[in-house]
């Protein structure tokens, strides 16, 4: 089983970056009024920031990583680490991270990688960063989380297009030896792999001519085998059935109760899905914020925007969230989290 | 479990653009002009919510009217 502690993680500032450009489902004419209407209802979702042609992730992760530590004060040469958590790398090699610390102008001191995770990947990311600080070899560290999703989606699949948006986060995180411990339930089934999935461009399919030809699945759902392919049904089955258990095993490891959290941020798939599994947990609503009205699903950038834009003023007095993400992999997890004062800027937009 | 009765009221509650009164038991809800993958995420939730009961794609499609349905959620009622 992979829950366990860290201590000593103390999350100090979040900031985000967005594209300026948005776009507004009630405007999405491949399906009729009445399945706007419905979709914006069960989804939650009425606009997303899209991300113009040629803008990467690291495009955006500079601005939100220089604001971050603009906001903190930080000294750039006290930054030991820094962790991208994303799936849309700008290149198939190197690491994008390794190309951040560069922009951000970062001492080679630092240790720079990627984690390719999608949903769950900000918890993950978090682990990783928290268990590496742990150590009393780093003194600073940078998480960012995010992706340009909307580079692989279909206008014409009315399944995948309206849900995302583009965002990348950065979370400056301090090693803290007296702090209070971090509780982690990280898992995986990749069994699933095919529930949400590029198909080609990789070293499995590598690209062809073939990649672009677009297939009609259903009504309403056109796409090559270079678009994301969403099985909404099978990762809604999922979702409800995994997180919900997992949630409760990382409070039973930790001994707590939906009580001593004054937070619940999830992921941010869809609002039907997320108000079942809160249901499920007996979760207070007032408890539970959403950013899916303006952002939509944000991939790993969902649950640091949503503390950001929901939270922010919250995050100024001593706070303990729980964090739980779900979803491509299958990949999901949870997180208990200590904090006393988030710096939270807001949102940026380019 | 509830009456079926009471079932359907839940359903047309929930399922958004249904007149009350226009599900029956007998009601062939895919076939049904407004039915949408949308609607079937509905269904799913309220299955979980509802009754803690898990309903997946597979078993939307081998049901066909809100008996079946309705008989699928008894027969997993513990």
């Amino acid at each position: 089983m992979a829950i366990f502690s860290v201590r000593g993680t103390q999350v100090k500032g979040i900031a985000a970056c967005v594209p300026s450009a948005k776009e507004y489902n009630r405007d999405y004419d491949w399906i009729s009024e009445a399945e706007r209407n419905l979709l914006i209802k069960t989804t939650g979702i009425s606009s997303r920031h899209i991300a113009g042609k040629g803008t990467t992730t690291t495009d955006l992760a500079v601005p939100a990583a220089e604001l971050l530590i603009r906001s903190l004060g930080w000294d750039k040469n006290e930054i030991d680490l820094l962790v991208l958590v994303t799936q849309s790398r700008d290149y198939f090699l190197p690491s994008s991270g390794v190309i951040l610390q560069d922009r951000i102008g970062l001492p080679h001191t630092c240790a720079s990688f990627d984690i390719g995770l999608g949903c769950s990947g900000y918890v993950y990311g978090m682990s990783v960063v928290a268990s590496m600080l742990q150590t009393g070899g780093f003194r600073k560290a940078i998480l960012i989380a995010g992706d340009i999703s909307t580079v692989s989606l279909n206008y014409k699949d009315k399944s995948a297009y309206p849900l995302f948006g583009d965002a990348v986060t950065a979370t400056g995180i301090e090693f803290n030896p007296g702090g209070e411990a971090s509780d982690f339930n990280l898992q995986s089934d990749g069994g699933g792999f095919e529930a949400i999935i590029i198909q080609d461009g990789c070293v499995r399919n590598p690209p062809s001519d073939e990649s672009h030809i677009e297939h009609e699945v259903e009504k309403g759902i056109i796409r090559s085998r270079k678009n994301l392919w969403l099985n909404g049904m099978d990762i809604f089955n999922f979702s409800v059935r995994e997180a919900p258990k997992n949630i409760t095993a990382l409070m039973n490891f930790n001994g707590t109760t939906e009580k001593d959290y004054d937070f619940f941020v999830m992921h941010q798939a869809n609002l039907l899905m997320n108000e079942t599994i809160r249901k499920k947990l007996k979760i207070p609503a007032e408890k539970t914020p959403y950013s899916l009205k303006d952002y939509g699903n944000t991939s790993s950038a969902s649950i640091p925007l949503t503390i950001l834009t929901q939270c922010a003023e919250a995050a100024q007095q001593p706070r303990r969230w729980l964090l739980s993400g779900f979803g491509v992999g299958l990949s999901w997890a949870s997180c208990s989290l200590f904090t006393d004062k988030i710096i939270c800027p807001p949102v940026l937009e380019l | 479990m509830d009456d079926i009765k009471t079932f359907i009221g839940k359903l047309e509650a929930e399922l958004e653009g249904l007149t009350p009164g226009s599900l029956t038991p007998e009601t062939n809800y895919r076939q049904m002009p407004e039915w949408s993958s949308m609607h079937a995420l509905i269904l799913i939730a309220l299955a979980e919510t509802e009754y803690n009961i898990s309903v997946t794609g597979d078993d939307l499609r081998s049901c066909e009217t809100i008996n079946d349905l309705y008989a699928l959620l008894k027969s997993r009622t513990s």
